[in-house]
Formats: C-alpha cells, sequence, structure tokens
C-alpha cells in the first residue's frame, strides 16, 4: 500500500533530491557554466575577426551576414548529432555548435555598434590628426560598447538554452538532468534542471549588464537642457 | 572643383562662402587634408602641406565643425584634453591648459567634469572651440561652427569669437552660408560659385562697395549700403566740430558760428566737455552763453558705435546730429551727410 502511495506521488520538486544528489546538481551548473562561457568567448572572437572584416570590406558583408544567418537556421539537435562522427561525444561536439550559433548575435551587433558611431565623432577624430588605430580602440570601440553589451546578453542568454540541448551528446550540464528526469518520468530533476538553467542565464544576464553600465558611464547620464 | 588661387594672411581671419556646391567645405578640408586635391599645392608659411606625416599636420591645425564632433564618452576635460594627450603632455600640463581654455572660451570649470549629453548646444560649440586650440595651433579650420545654434546664441558665439581672436590671434578660415556671419567676422571674404570658382577675394567692405559682378551682387543682398553701416564705426569718419561753441563765447560768436553751419541751435562746451543744444530763438532772452537754456536733448553715440547705430541716433534726435562722447570729452558731432561721404570714401578710413 505504501509502495503504490509512493509511485503515485510524483510532485514537482522533491526537496530530498537536493540532499541526496547535490554532487551531480552543483557539476551540473558548473559544467553549463563553463560550456555557455566557453562556447560565447570563442564567438566573440570569431564574431570580432568577422565584423572587423565586414567593417574593413564593405562588400565582405553581405556573405558574412548571409553566412552566420544560414549557421542559425540549422537545428541544434541535428548540428550537434553531425559533429559526433567527427569529435565523438565531447566538449568540442558541443562547443562548435554552440559558438557557431552565437556568431549571428555578436557579429551583427558588432558592425551596428561600430555603424552607430556618428559621422561627425570620426570627423572630428580625423581632424584632430588621430591614427585609424588609434581612433578605432579610443573612440569608436568604447562608443559601440553599448551595442557589443547587448549582443553579448543575447548570445549568452540563448547559449545557456542551447546548453541543455548538448545533453543529448552526453554534454550539457543542466540539461542532463532534464533528460534524466524525461527517460525517468520523474519530475524533481527536470524541474530542478530547468529552474536553474533559467537562474543562470537571468544571473549571467545581470552580470554583463551590470559590467557594461560600469564601462558606459557616459550612457546613463540625463541630457543638458538646450 | 576648378582651380582655385587663394592667398591667407597670417592672423586673419578668412571666410569662404558661397550656394550649396561651391566647394568651400572641400576647400576647407583640403588644408588639412581630409580631402586630397588631385592637382595643384596648398603651402603653409611656404612649405607644402603633404611634406610631412598627415597627422603631425593636423595636430597643428585647429579643426571646429558644425556638429562639434565632442567624443560622447570623454567628459568636456577630456575631450578638450585630446591633441594634447596625442602629443605627450604630462598630466599637469594638460590640466593647467585646460582650465586656462575653459577660461579662455568662457566655459564654467564646473562643466569639466561633464559628458557633452549634459551641455547646451552653445557650451558645446565653446568646448569644440577649446578643444580646437589646446595644443595651441597656428591655424584654426572652421566648418560652419555656429551653423547649429538658435541665432541669439550665434550672435553671442561670433562675437566670442571676434573677442577671442583679438587675443589669440590665430591665422582662422572659416566656412559659412550666411552672408551676414561673413560681413561680420572676415577679415576678407572669398566668395565661390558653383564648381569652385572664385568669384571675389576682398575685405568686406570692398565687397559691399564694389561688387565683382553681378553674382556678387546678388550674393551679398540689395541692401548693401546699409550692411556697410555695420562694418564701419563712428570713428572712421571724418567728422567736424559742428555748430560748437565753448561756454565762454560771445553771443554775436554764437550767432555767427550759427549762421555759418546754417542751423538754428548750437552746441555748447565746457573744457572739453559737451553741455547741450541751445535754440537760436532762446539767446535773444540772455545776457550770456551760459544762462541760455540747453533744453535740446543730446542724443549721444561713441567712437567704436557702428555708423548703423549713429543712424539711428540721429533719426531719433531732434536736432538731426549725434555727439560724438569720447570717453567724456566732445569728439565732435555725425550727421547724415557726414555718414554719407563715409561710406562714398570707400574703404581708406578703414
Amino acid at each position: 500500500m505504501s509502495a503504490v502511495v509512493a509511485q503515485a506521488s510524483n510532485p514537482i520538486v522533491r526537496w530530498e533530491y537536493f540532499v541526496d544528489e547535490w554532487d551531480q546538481i552543483l557539476e551540473a551548473v558548473v559544467q553549463h557554466l563553463e560550456l555557455t562561457v566557453i562556447s560565447v568567448a570563442i564567438g566573440f572572437v570569431l564574431s570580432a575577426g568577422l565584423a572587423a572584416l565586414a567593417l574593413r570590406f564593405g562588400w565582405a558583408a553581405g556573405p558574412i551576414n548571409g553566412f552566420t544567418a544560414f549557421l542559425y537556421t540549422i537545428p541544434s539537435v541535428a548540428l550537434f548529432a553531425i559533429l559526433v562522427p567527427y569529435f565523438g561525444f565531447s566538449r568540442v561536439s558541443a562547443i562548435v555548435p554552440l559558438a557557431l550559433y552565437t556568431l549571428l548575435i555578436i557579429e551583427t551587433n558588432i558592425v551596428a555598434g561600430f555603424a552607430a558611431v556618428p559621422a561627425d565623432v570620426r570627423d572630428a577624430a580625423d581632424g584632430m590628426g588621430m591614427s585609424p588605430v588609434r581612433r578605432v580602440f579610443t573612440v569608436e570601440l568604447p562608443l559601440a560598447m553599448p551595442y557589443i553589451i547587448t549582443g553579448l546578453r543575447i548570445a549568452v542568454v540563448s547559449t545557456v538554452g542551447l546548453v541543455t540541448v548538448a545533453a543529448i551528446i552526453g554534454q550539457g550540464g543542466l540539461g542532463r538532468l532534464i533528460l534524466d528526469g524525461l527517460r525517468r518520468t520523474f519530475w524533481t530533476p527536470m524541474t530542478i534542471g530547468a529552474v536553474l538553467s533559467i537562474l543562470l542565464a537571468l544571473a549571467l544576464d545581470g552580470l554583463i549588464y551590470w559590467a557594461g553600465r560600469r564601462a558606459t558611464p557616459w550612457a546613463n547620464r540625463p541630457k543638458g537642457t538646450a | 572643383m576648378s582651380s582655385l588661387t587663394l592667398d591667407i594672411a597670417e592672423g586673419s581671419i578668412v571666410v569662404l562662402i558661397g550656394p550649396s556646391g561651391c566647394g568651400k567645405t572641400t576647400t576647407l578640408r583640403m588644408i588639412n587634408r581630409l580631402v586630397e586635391p588631385t592637382s595643384g599645392a596648398i603651402e603653409i608659411d611656404g612649405e607644402d602641406i603633404t611634406a610631412r606625416p598627415v597627422a603631425e599636420l593636423r595636430r597643428d591645425i585647429g579643426y571646429v565643425i558644425q556638429q562639434v564632433g565632442l567624443f560622447p564618452h570623454h567628459t568636456i576635460a577630456t575631450n578638450i584634453a585630446t591633441v594634447p594627450k596625442m602629443l605627450g603632455w604630462d598630466q599637469d600640463r594638460i590640466r593647467t591648459r585646460t582650465d586656462e581654455l575653459a577660461e579662455l572660451v568662457g566655459l564654467d570649470s564646473s562643466l569639466l567634469d561633464r559628458y557633452p549629453d549634459e551641455l547646451s548646444g552653445g557650451q558645446q560649440q565653446r568646448v569644440g572651440v577649446a578643444r580646437a586650440l589646446a595644443a595651441d595651433p597656428p591655424i584654426l579650420l572652421m566648418d560652419e561652427p555656429f551653423g547649429a545654434v538658435d541665432p541669439i546664441v550665434r550672435t553671442r558665439l561670433q562675437d566670442e569669437l571676434l573677442e577671442l581672436q583679438g587675443r589669440v590671434g590665430k591665422t582662422i578660415v572659416l566656412v559659412t552660408h550666411d552672408i551676414d556671419e561673413a560681413l561680420k567676422v572676415g577679415d576678407r571674404i572669398a566668395l565661390l560659385n558653383v564648381g569652385g570658382i572664385l568669384e571675389q577675394y576682398a575685405t568686406p567692405d570692398e565687397l559691399l562697395r564694389d561688387p565683382a559682378n553681378g553674382f556678387v551682387e546678388e550674393f551679398v543682398g540689395e541692401d548693401r549700403s546699409i550692411k556697410r553701416l555695420q562694418l564701419k564705426a563712428v570713428s572712421d569718419l571724418s567728422f567736424n566740430q559742428g555748430p560748437v561753441v565753448d561756454v565762454s563765447a560771445s553771443l554775436a560768436q554764437a550767432k555767427d558760428t550759427m549762421e555759418r553751419h546754417g542751423t538754428e541751435w548750437l552746441g555748447v562746451t565746457e573744457g572739453g566737455g559737451f553741455l547741450g543744444w541751445v535754440s537760436a530763438s532762446d539767446l535773444d532772452a540772455v545776457d550770456d552763453l551760459s544762462q541760455a537754456p540747453r533744453a535740446l536733448p543730446a542724443a549721444q553715440v561713441q567712437r567704436d558705435s557702428t555708423l548703423r547705430t549713429a543712424m539711428q541716433v540721429i533719426m531719433t534726435s531732434h536736432t538731426s546730429v549725434a555727439v560724438v562722447d569720447d570717453n567724456g570729452t566732445f569728439g565732435g558731432v555725425v550727421t547724415l551727410e557726414s555718414i554719407r561721404e563715409g561710406l562714398e570714401q570707400g574703404g581708406e578710413a578703414l
């Protein structure tokens, strides 16, 4: 009788799970965080390169945008699966697609940020004898920062979500808990995995937002009166 | 653009003006090589501007543009310090210079820690000028510097520029499309036509008095004489004493003076100072000039008043004469006739 009751009772969260599986949960969070940070970091570096190309050579902007948009359209499950024959059920098979998915978001925002630098500011910089390299790093990059920060925030939030999918190739941090719960029709790990994934996304988003505000103090001041 | 030859004197303000498409901005931007001429040469102090690295050239030429182009992410102080920083000045020297410039262009030092977005348009333009002057370049290029501010602020900034120029004596090339601004601030004006054709290169007074052709005449406007009144000061006139005698003169001398000038009134001075106007009819009732009532109010102008101001004063005075007040002493009188003669005389008096 008591066994039947136990089977029928499948609450959203069984709290003792936290105690019993604490090590597993912590490991999943850490792995989730690692996959996210590494993927976005690689994606950011690649995006910066692509954006530099697009900004330096106008003709390259269209093809680069088309290519990154094409990558973005590939279903994530398919992309993870495609890489397994080459890299096995490894971290690489997870990171490559995750990084590629960020390209469209980050590259587009970097280009938009530089495009938004007012022409008169650029003209003034040139007119005062600023070298192009100095202009890019001391004037254009800081002014593009709000756009780049926005791109990073979107990329991080979407990557945190996508990392859970990587669980199907044996990676995926919190995705493993979700998959585990799904397989066993056991709500607790599913709920914990999903909720922690959301909290992780919010926390990272908030962190970058905060860092971004610290980095762009001029953008948060009231406007002067005419 | 067609070929263009301009000689710009050191320490003067030259205004480039003309209709859209005349290449005035392009000409300006050729001087600091933001635009490279396809042919011809530009020389500064006899040295071709292409002879040295472009960045070095530009750091020696102040550059002010209509939209100001302040760096939004830098404070006002940092904006002003842009060129000194590139030149590697130390912190103390930069700070001293920044404070000096804020003072020079009339910026409150409390604004130095603000960001450009927190300032009004007029204040931003002052920062733009301060930034351009930071490393004390001998040359200043100004591309429609007052185009983005309202007319009241514009007039004030123009006055400030002239005052500033009086102190710093830069060689300034200024682009504008506003003929009144050109006439006001320019020592010489280069009037360009579409395609970069130089129609006339002359002083403001010459341009108004003696326009080279129909295009110039039309461009400067129909009210050329009125505009010239604004350019000249009372001190440019060779004014005479007018019907004026010292208070110690006899009544006979007074009447004689009025007769010579053909007036019914007379000015009375004492010890060089102007006392007032006396009516001829009042002289019969008195024994002495000092007793005569000085009934007519005296309209006064200063030596540095414009002829336009003088004319305004004359129009509203009872005697059709303005008295020149030369720091409290009587400097002579200005009449409509003397103003007209002054304009006819041309630029020589300047």
